[in-house]
């Protein structure tokens, strides 16, 4: 397919509103395959404007005398608008707008020809693999094997190709148990809690359905979860879902553990106070509210996941990974007017978690906020090829590991770091419990009203931090000496 | 002390309001002639003062003893299960006698002693002094001068002393002005800004019942305008809701019109002009609501965020419904407005509203903060207090019910005033010379009852209860400890932050939980920015000093000899001594190490043993102890 055919119009003189505090920009507009361009001339000092037309999400057209007006609400819910000469201009940009950015093709998009300076293809890509976070179980206990049963995604095509399993159940087990959970999510490791040897697993539902159908496989997999952590260990599954809609579940073929069938195991549809026990968490499908609450417990409890790398390499492993279908979920955001059903904000839910986690731990996260708007803005529309597709199945097929550039090696580089890290940060070896009461939850303003809201006495603020921050290392890290002029020999 | 029957109380418990498991701490309960102390088996103590107690409650008893619930003024709640009935019965007692006190001398500030002597204690009350204050506006000039028309509080009791009015008002028209005025509150200069000559001025409502003019207040209102060269037009504000005062409105308007008429007659000299020429008194009413709903919401308020087990939508629903943020951007916006009436039309403004010390007090100081950063520094704020709250009359023993009084009285127009002040810090995190806990502890004592400054409802009852003979004064204590009220972002110098013009569409303003739940520890964030920007700065500085110093010590030692070993030998030997290099070494590993849960809870009103003293230990040992003990929640590791 090519672009040109979607792309009605060269060019229009165009005045781009970028909301308050934000002067208008003038200049020549221009629609590419990817990007909505404006170009001011060449005595304007920000030379070029650029926008990702896949951030759109959606566009509105007014025509009025000989001029027309274009609004476009982001995917990151900014809303510009374009004030542009000529009616028939206006409607083919606004034309060509709607047909670029709703290509549904992943091999189209724009990752697949995004060849930034100073990046490698294939970088970082490996960086976060399974065996990686195996290796790290590996170290503390014998009782998980990294199981190849799924090498090619036939078990269960939302799960990566190696899980982390019980070292006791086999791989003929392994597709049993997936044969009675929905869509094939078997339990697997989510989290080893080292000070406890107590494990945090995640799946789907059974499929016991209204017969109250049984899986021997299934019923010794979670016996095998108790009997590889300490003695007389106890496991709780935690339901996502109300007792009443797991009920409901099982008229459709779904359905919850039953009580008999799983001995050590108690079923609990609240949350868990603190009790040293092995958890499995699942909801229906086991791709969305369950890796929400396996990985907020693993931020509260694992202090790795809490520095940059180990933030990137749980929303590897946790959300890209695990098979959250980010294509399906990121299609759209709050400003479309369709609203598919399988949509949500779940990965933003996450980001807002951790943001409030982060307000309540300034110093633990070595994170900042500038972090979890980078993920949220690129979820929905990056260049990049990180967020693409629903599962690790589709981006083989899409090849995006070898054909696209990964998120993370784009967010290392140096120059990104002041802006994604938390100047603040000071390692913390302990579990950092949030308060959950409403009074201690906040707006986040800094995602919501990051377009409308002047923001700058705060960002003001935040850079004096950054300075008094980095004076102290400075002036921590330098020997008298330095400023002084050396002894005279 | 004949209201204290039980002294000590054993195997006491004290619970924890928002635990969901119930949990609570087990220790011995003291009463003392003034404050009541929880000692836990941590040896942790709670310290309450009788004067902070708004309401003791005796629940029905219960198979673990007889519950003992107390709610503070400065938002604490305590929940005690008192063992035996009758010693809970002994305690309920007492306390009901000892937070409600019939006469002033009976007020701590009049038995509290710091242990400083006449000539400190003095110094102290002169720390704060508003003919200074009026000398940095500029006062007297040659529009403006000091009055002595109130000199004994002749013409209005509520009144200071040193007024400030324009020049050409005499002293027959201030008389008959106040006549004319509720409590004689005639229009005063409250703040006077130099550069545009403009000035905020204050009184309270012109008489109910008046139907005829009055000449004096006419002329009074035409001196405050033409002080002004800058603009021929004034405001008058009136900050209560418009459609409360319909049918008032109506008569004001008349008044107006009757001014004007009068004005512009005089200024022509010929008979009755038309009305394009009363242009020059603009009237403006904001909306801000008596002390009586301000009372109420508040109690909502507290209602929804102390009520255990709330769902969001159950807190967003109760602020709403409580309209306690609605009355804050209520106040906010009407000192929005006086400011850019000064700033931006350059005219005078006179504001006023029933007697013109609670809204009229709220909208002038907020005002003078928006236009005049002096005021947001520590000094200044202490200055704002004394000149617009304290002098100007705000009935603080009235409003903080101090003593046994009419519990219509009392109302939180003084807190509402804070809590503007703090969203304002909120908005511009640089542009405030003090911190939070600056803003909670002048909350705390304007209910202590500890120093003189709040005690009474006017300067001259201050005067007759002889306070600075007999009581100390806040601020000494508050600038001596004023280290623990820096804002460490605070930027004196930037130009955008002279004048604030904050920004009040609703999602501005939020529920100050630091203030309504600061005893409520689980509910706060477990680490603070703020402390560690603090501790870093303090440390830079100190790091800094330390470069310094030893620079110009080997500059030093090199002109007296120029043997290269020895000036080294000097480097090794300053180095180790540094304490502050030591402890910025230490914080590093520190950091690393799960330290003691510290709870906060030491609290009394005293500023030596107040809820930020940890806060200064910290301070002053420069080590990670803000961190550590931040990690509090390690505690509960699994």
């Amino acid at each position: 397919m090519e672009f040109s055919e979607l792309i009605r119009t060269g060019q229009a003189q165009a005045e781009l509103l970028r909301g308050p505090e934000m002067p208008p920009l003038r200049g020549t507009l221009c629609v590419t395959g990817h990007h909505l361009l404006l170009s001011p001339g060449p005595q304007a000092t920000p030379d070029l404007w650029l926008l990702l037309l896949r951030s759109v999400d959606s566009i509105e057209k007014r025509v009025a005398g000989d001029a027309g007006t274009i609004t476009l609400r982001c995917k990151d819910l900014r809303v510009l608008q374009l004030d542009i000469e000529g009616v028939e201009a206006t409607l083919d940009i606004a034309r060509s707008i709607e047909a670029l950015s709703s290509l549904e093709s992943v091999i189209t998009s724009f990752p697949f020809f995004y060849r930034p300076k100073g990046l490698r293809l294939g970088e970082s890509w490996h960086f976060h693999p399974p065996e990686r976070y195996y290796k790290r179980v590996a170290r503390e206990t014998r009782a998980w094997r990294l199981s190849e049963a799924n090498e090619d995604f036939s078990l269960c095509p939302s799960y990566p190709r190696a899980v982390i399993v019980p070292r006791t159940v086999d791989d003929d087990a392994l597709a049993r148990s997936a044969r009675f959970r929905q869509g094939g999510r078997f339990p697997v490791l989510s989290y080893y809690h080292a000070p406890s040897g107590t494990v945090l697993l995640r799946s789907s539902q059974p499929l016991t359905g209204p017969q109250k159908r049984r899986c021997a496989e299934d019923e010794e997999l979670l016996q095998a979860v108790l009997a590889g952590a300490r003695p007389g260990a106890r496991g709780f599954i935690v339901d996502t879902r109300s007792a009443q809609a797991a009920k409901q579940a099982r008229m459709t073929g779904g359905g919850t553990e039953a009580k008999s069938a799983y001995p050590g195991w108690k079923r609990l549809h609240r949350p868990l106070e603190r009790e040293g026990a092995c958890i499995l968490v699942h909801g229906a499908e086991g791709t969305d509210s369950t890796l929400l609450v396996t990985s907020l417990a693993q931020l509260i409890l694992d202090p790795l996941s809490r520095t940059m790398a180990g933030f990137q390499e749980l929303i590897e492993r946790e959300w890209i990974q695990a098979g959250h279908p980010f294509q399906l979920r990121c299609a759209h955001s709050a400003f479309s007017h369709t609203r598919p059903k399988h949509e949500a904000p779940i990965f933003l839910l996450f980001l807002d978690c951790v943001w409030q986690l982060g307000r309540q731990f300034p110093l633990s996260l070595e994170f900042g906020e500038g972090m979890l708007l980078a993920l949220f803005d690129h979820s929905y529309a990056s260049p990049f090829g990180t967020f693409l597709c629903n599962s690790e199945k589709e981006r083989c097929l899409c090849e995006v590991r070898t054909r696209t550039h990964s998120l993370w090696s784009g967010l290392n580089q140096p120059k990104e770091q002041r802006k994604l890290r938390n100047p603040l940060y000071a390692p913390n070896p302990l579990a950092i419990w949030p308060s959950v009461e409403p009074q201690s939850l906040r707006l986040w303003q800094g995602l919501f009203l990051r377009w409308t809201h002047p923001p700058e006495p705060s960002e003001v603020a935040w850079e004096k931090v950054w300075q008094i921050a980095t004076d102290q290392e400075k002036t921590e890290g330098s020997q008298p000496t330095d400023s002084a002029s050396e002894p005279q020999p | 002390m004949e209201h204290i029957r039980t002294t000590k109380v054993e195997q006491v418990k004290l619970l924890d309001r928002f635990s969901t498991s119930n949990k609570s701490l087990t220790g011995t309960l003291y009463l003392t002639a003034t404050h009541l102390l929880f000692i836990d088996s941590h040896q942790k103590e709670t310290w309450i003062l009788h004067h902070h107690i708004a309401l003791v409650e005796k629940l029905a008893l219960t198979t673990s003893g007889c519950p003992l619930v107390i709610q503070c003024k400065n938002f604490r709640i305590v929940h005690f299960i008192v063992p035996r009935e009758r010693d809970c019965h002994d305690i309920y007692n007492s306390l009901l006698q000892l937070s409600k006190q019939a006469k002033y001398e009976d007020l701590y500030a009049f038995s509290y002693n710091p242990k400083q002597n006449d000539s400190e204690r003095l110094r102290g009350w002169q720390l704060v002094d508003l003919t200074e204050e009026y000398k940095r506006m500029g006062l007297p000039n040659s529009n403006w001068q000091l009055s002595d028309a109130n000199r004994d509080y002749k013409i209005c009791e509520t009144y200071p002393r040193e007024l400030y009015v324009p020049r050409i008002a005499s002293k027959p028209i201030i008389v008959g002005s106040s006549k004319f005025r509720s409590k004689g509150r005639f229009p005063v200069l409250s703040y006077y800004h130099q550069n545009k000559e403009a000035a905020i001025c204050r009184c309270s409502q012109p008489l109910s019942g008046f139907s005829a003019r009055c000449l004096e207040d006419e002329h009074l209102l035409q001196a405050i305008s033409k002080a002004n060269p800058a603009n021929r037009y004034m405001y008058v504000m009136d900050t209560r809701p418009r459609h409360r005062m319909q049918s008032w409105w109506a008569t004001q308007k008349d008044i107006g019109r009757i001014i004007l008429n009068a004005m512009a007659n005089r200024a022509a000299g010929k008979g009755y002009e038309n009305e394009d020429n009363y242009s020059n008194i603009r009237f403006q009413f904001v909306g801000i609501e008596n002390i009586h709903v301000m009372r109420s919401s508040l109690q909502k308020l507290l209602e929804v965020s102390g009520s255990r087990g709330l769902s969001v939508s159950d807190f967003y629903s109760g602020l709403e419904g409580a309209g306690w943020l609605r009355h804050i951007k209520a106040v906010t916006d009407a000192a929005i407005f006086l400011a850019k009436a000064i700033m931006v039309e350059n005219a005078s403004v006179l504001v006023h509203c029933s007697d013109g010390w609670d809204r009229t007090s709220q909208v002038c100081s907020l005002g003078s903060l928006l236009l005049d950063p002096y005021y947001r520094t520590i000094r200044g704020f202490m200055v704002l207090i004394e000149k617009d709250w304290i002098s100007f009359g705000h009935k603080y023993s009235d409003r903080c019910g101090h003593l046994d009084g009419d519990p219509k009285e009392v109302s939180p127009v003084f807190t509402q005033f804070l809590e503007c002040v703090w969203h304002l810090t909120e908005q511009f995190p640089q542009a405030f010379e003090f911190n939070e806990a600056f803003l909670l502890q002048i909350h705390e004592h304007i209910h202590s009852c500890q120093f003189g400054n709040f005690i009474g409802n006017c300067q001259k009852e201050r005067e007759e209860l002889k306070l600075k003979e007999k009581t100390y004064s806040l601020w000494p204590f508050l600038l001596h400890d004023q280290k623990k009220y820096f804002n460490p972002l605070y930027s004196s110098t930037s130009q955008k932050l002279a004048v604030l013009e904050p920004n009040t569409v609703s999602f501005n303003f939020k529920f100050w939980r630091n203030m309504y739940h600061q005893f409520d520890r689980t509910l706060h964030p477990r680490q603070s920015v703020f402390n560690i920007i603090m501790n870093m700065n303090e440390q830079n500085k100190q790091l800094q000093k330390d470069v310094k110093d030893l620079e110009s010590q080997i500059k030093q030692h090199k002109n007296k000899q120029t043997d290269g070993v020895l000036t080294k030998e000097l480097l090794n030997s300053v180095r180790p001594e540094s304490p502050a290099l030591k402890t910025s070494l230490c914080l590093k590993e520190q950091t690393l190490l799960p330290v003691k849960d510290a709870l906060r809870t030491v609290e009394g009103s005293s500023p030596a043993d107040n809820r930020y003293s940890e806060y200064a230990d910290e301070f002053s040992k420069a080590e990670p102890a803000v961190v550590s003990s931040e990690y509090g929640v390690a505690r509960m590791t699994c």
